[in-house]
């Protein structure tokens, strides 16, 4: 029954993303309505398949990696419905729409939804770590399709040539107010989640402390980089994408190393 | 009930004849003299176009001796003969709806998309309304006409962007920084082509506009014209580190800004981009400052090449505006057919059938 949930919500994703390809063929891009409505469906599903999974497994399902990415493609749907239209970033939708549709799908498909009987009990502050922290990466996904967005833009306006989707993209300067906003919302999340993870009373495997600490530090420093004008827009821009695949890899790393280690 | 439309347009006539008409002719005329039933005379730069709707058929000739006969009272065309009118076209029934919803939605025009002619449209609809001459067949097909170019320019792309070099200046301005109201803007050389864009620029919100030229004198007036402050032509340079939007126009024979120049300048503002519109001939800026991060550089050829994009964007959305128009020919067709099933007099509807679909071109 929950993978069924899932499954409607990437059909619904998938919608999103046919429909702007059409769009774009056809040289009618209209993203407004449609990607709304499609990726909040999607997410309206989502959140019923986590909300069995976590009765099901007793805990905020986060237990395996197949969880982590749901929970992360969650995390970045949610994100967008709630700066999308609070930044007239609509557009946003068509570029979160792929970043969801492939996150989940690779989720789906992989065999890595194992289940692992629970060997400690729930820790409420290990749940939290892990929740925020993944919202926290839902946060640095946005930053990362926005950036992408102020490179398309930026490079249209550099070569002079303007495509359909140009004149739907927010102006420069509010897509860069957005990343910064998106990367302080993020790094913020990151922070507590960092610190919660030292209150779980649980040994903090090194590898995965410095990787984590590490992320945190090229946030920081893009940051204060952009803060105090030394990096210019677009290599903020640039440096977001580059943040995220960092980032993801971590988590990735974190969730595999947890996977293995409590393999019996 | 015969639905019709005849006329010339810039397709069909060039603009020397087409002036010749537009204007002169009252729907007061056409429908006394060449019998309809409803008539509404639609005039503007581009087209001279008369619909009607009328009992019995009225013959291309008699509306355009309406035309002509006022046309004649006119010391411009009073030596214009008969034998020498320019080919109208005739559309009837369907086609006459189509081209109507056509011109209506901008599809027809010269420059495609453009709505204008939407507004014009609405006000010689009024106007005929107003005097009577529009009755229920003009009024159904003109008020599906509003709708239908509504729904094109809502449904597909042949409104977008600007097509002229002007309004491709500005809009890109605003693609950059959003709203205009705090940008601040130099004008670098008073000619008419800075003038005519700062005043662009003003009518979107820059109130912070300085104006600076080799003639401090000509500096200050353009400075008042359009409602901005004169720097001396020295100073400009230094103008750089603050603005955002650059309009430069001088008759200077070298670049007066080059990477080398420009780059220890965008140091103090590496978050905010710079717009420069360099519309000088020779050009004012080296085209190796495009290469600086944060500097969106366009000469006029630039600017000219965007506004042709835009155009062509426009055309390609001509095939999907030709599709919701055909939509509503064909209800709109179904719904006056429907109409005549239902009335006891066939006689009190307009056309129906494929004998009314005809088109013929004199």
């Amino acid at each position: 029954m929950d993978r069924t949930l899932l499954i409607i919500s990437t059909v619904c994703f998938l919608a999103a993303v046919v429909h702007s390809v059409i769009e774009l063929r056809a040289g009618v891009f209209r993203p407004m309505r449609f990607n709304f409505f499609a990726v909040g469906l999607g997410f309206i599903f989502q959140t019923a398949f986590l909300s069995i999974r976590g009765h099901s497994v007793g805990r905020c399902p986060l237990t395996n990696l197949f969880e982590v990415f749901i929970f992360l493609a969650w995390s970045v749907a949610l994100i967008y419905m709630l700066v999308g239209p609070a930044y007239r970033l609509s557009l946003m939708g068509a570029f979160t729409a792929p970043l969801v549709l492939l996150i989940q799908g690779f989720a789906l498909i992989a065999p890595i939804d194992i289940r692992h009987p629970a060997k400690v009990p729930a820790n409420p502050w290990l749940e939290f770590h892990a929740s925020i922290s993944t919202v926290a990466y839902g946060a640095f996904a946005l930053a990362c399709i926005a950036g992408v967005m102020y490179l398309v833009q930026e490079r249209q306006l550099k070569t002079h040539q303007l495509h359909s989707i140009f004149y739907h993209l927010p102006p420069l300067t509010d897509l860069f107010a957005a990343i910064t906003r998106l990367l302080w919302w993020g790094f913020v999340l990151y922070t507590f989640g960092i610190v919660s993870g030292f209150f779980t009373g649980q040994p903090l495997p090194r590898v995965q402390v410095v990787a984590a600490i590490a992320v945190w530090l090229l946030y920081a420093a893009i940051l204060q980089g952009q803060h105090l004008r030394r990096i210019a827009p677009k290599r903020v821009a640039a440096l977001c994408i580059v943040g995220f695949s960092a980032a993801l890899t971590l988590l990735w790393g974190i969730t595999f190393a947890a996977q293995m280690s409590s393999m019996p | 009930m015969n639905l019709f439309c005849v006329g010339l347009s810039h397709h069909t006539a060039n603009v020397e004849t087409r002036e010749r008409f537009g204007g002169h002719a009252e729907t007061d005329c056409v429908l006394r003299n060449a019998g309809c039933t409803e008539a509404l005379l639609l005039a503007t730069c581009n087209r001279v176009e008369v619909y009607g709707a009328s009992e019995k058929r009225v013959s291309t000739d008699e509306i355009t001796r309406c035309l002509m006969r006022e046309s004649e009272n006119t010391s411009a065309v009073g030596d214009l003969r008969y034998s020498e009118v320019p080919p109208f076209y005739r559309y009837e029934g369907a086609k006459c709806v189509q081209h109507l919803f056509r011109v209506a939605s901008g599809v027809d025009s010269m420059v495609v998309g453009e709505t204008e002619v939407l507004g014009q449209t609405k006000k010689a609809y009024e106007k005929a309304r107003a005097s009577g001459a529009a009755g229920p067949y003009l009024h159904r097909m003109f008020q599906r006409a509003f709708r239908v170019a509504k729904q094109v320019r809502t449904h597909t792309e042949i409104t977008r962007g600007s097509v002229s070099v002007g309004s491709v200046a500005v809009d890109l301005a605003q693609r950059i920084f959003g709203h205009l109201s705090n940008c601040k803007v130099l004008v670098l050389g008073a000619g008419e082509t800075s003038e005519r864009t700062a005043r662009a620029l003003v009518s979107r919100g820059v109130s912070d506009l300085r104006v600076s030229n080799r003639s401090i004198d000509r500096a200050h007036d353009l400075a008042r014209l359009v409602g901005g402050d004169a720097i001396p032509f020295e100073e400009w340079p230094e103008q750089c580190r603050e603005i955002d939007i650059l309009i430069t126009s001088t008759s200077s024979e070298t670049p007066l800004l080059t990477p080398e120049n420009l780059a220890p300048m965008l140091r103090d503002r590496i978050d905010r981009p710079l717009f420069i519109i360099d519309i000088a001939v020779p050009r004012d800026v080296a085209p190796a400052v495009n290469e600086l991060d944060g500097v969106y550089l366009y000469d006029i050829d630039s600017l000219q090449s965007v506004a042709e994009q835009s155009l062509a964007l426009r055309r390609q959305q001509i095939a999907a505006a030709e599709a919701i128009i055909a939509e509503h020919v064909a209800d709109f067709v179904d719904s006056i057919s429907r109409g005549l099933n239902r009335a006891s007099q066939p006689s009190e509807h307009p056309f129906v059938g494929d004998s009314s679909l005809r088109t013929s071109e004199l």
